[in-house]
């Protein structure tokens, strides 16, 4: 019984995963590149405006939703480092495909949660007595909008990366 | 010869390898347990409204009521939770029944790679509803004084103890949508490829 990890499998098919090996590793540094990007933008996203008699500083810190995408993209940011040096090959790929899903899930949350707090921030809420506040702070939303649109993009590469180790674990199957 | 709970060789059984049986129910209670959960969040949540009638102000010394309401549908976060977590529990449900009558049909092996996309594709629209409507739930009971924002908890209290209640229901679904996720996945690379049949 071959109980081993040697590869008795046919050319085209080691070929294919070393393929699919570096199209991982470059999706895993896509996605360590755009939680940076993404973090980088809402760390220095701060405004400060006079309006009547009222001060705005409006910075990432006051509201906690924006503090959980912080976190939440620095968390999944930090995993995608630490699985780039544990390739696909070692013991522990069974362990970094489960972590994976778990930790694919943190940037999609952060991000609904930003956008749900960024739409009353722009548009208010009525029905709360909630004031929009992005026309006061101008600056300050456009930078908060550039950093979810990051966020976006990074949210889409975890999914990417989840259906693409997938797809190495079907390639498995005869 | 007894038949085995464990997977058989390819060479004895054609096209689909059987997946371990105690392990199928495992993963069957756990999608019934989160279905319920899911459901639950999406019904509280969608029955939450209250309606309280208020003094707004006083002119001379007849008070002006009004009656102000807190719907759920009022926060496009809450709205979207609740469509996250319908189709969550739908998803559960579809799952179920492919699980228990579903068994005959495969198509070239792809059944548990679907479901394992599937679960994927539920994981993140139910955590997106999650985040969203907790933070919105933290800015309904705390406020935010920075942007001037009042917390509405204290004057619809039942409302805000309705809306805590599905949240934490949705996220024990969540949680365990994940270990059904990470489940399903792992069920993929169990049976290993026969690559020599005991001949």
């Amino acid at each position: 019984m071959i109980t081993s990890r040697s590869d008795h499998r046919p050319l085209k098919a080691r070929e294919d995963s070393m393929a699919k090996a570096k199209i991982s590793l470059v999706l895993r540094l896509l996605a360590v590149g755009s939680t940076a990007a993404a973090i980088g933008i809402m760390v220095t996203s701060h405004a400060t405006a006079k309006v009547l008699n009222l001060s705005f500083d409006a910075r990432y810190n006051n509201t906690p939703a924006f503090v959980y995408f912080v976190v939440a993209e620095a968390v999944a940011g930090g995993y995608s480092l630490v699985s780039l040096f544990l390739s696909s090959k070692s013991l522990f790929w069974r362990a970094v495909m489960m972590m994976d899903v778990v930790i694919a899930m943190l940037p999609s949350s952060s991000i609904f949660a930003t956008v749900a707090i960024g739409r009353v921030g722009k548009k208010g809420n009525n029905h709360a007595g909630w004031l929009p506040i992005c026309g006061q702070v101008p600056k300050f939303c456009d930078r908060v909008i550039g950093a979810l649109i990051v966020g976006f993009v990074a949210a889409a590469i975890y999914l990417v990366l989840l259906l693409c180790s997938l797809h190495s674990l079907f390639a498995l199957k005869p | 010869m007894a038949l085995d709970n464990e997977a058989k060789p390819e060479a004895m059984h054609g096209s689909t390898p059987i997946s371990k049986a105690p392990r199928n129910q495992v993963l069957l209670a756990l999608r019934l347990v989160a279905f319920f959960a899911t459901a639950a969040a999406t019904v509280v949540m969608a029955l939450n409204k209250q309606t309280k009638t208020m003094v707004v102000a006083t002119i001379g010394s007849t008070p002006i009521k009004a009656t102000l309401s807190a719907k759920f549908q009022h926060t496009p976060a809450f709205v979207y939770f609740v469509i996250a977590n319908g189709m969550a529990s739908l998803h559960n449900l579809l799952m179920i029944v492919v699980e228990i009558w579903g068994d005959k049909f495969d198509y070239k092996g792809l059944r548990l790679v679907i479901i394992a996309i599937l679960d994927m594709m539920t994981v993140a629209l139910a955590s997106g509803g999650d985040g969203a409507a907790t933070f919105m739930a933290e800015l309904g009971k705390n406020g935010n004084s920075h942007a001037r924002w009042n917390k509405i908890c204290d004057k619809f209290g039942s409302f805000c103890d309705h809306g805590s209640g599905a949240i934490i229901s949705s996220f024990a679904g969540l949680l365990l949508l994940v270990i059904i996720t990470a489940m399903s996945i792992g069920r993929l690379a169990k049976p290993r490829p026969a690559t020599l049949s005991p001949v």
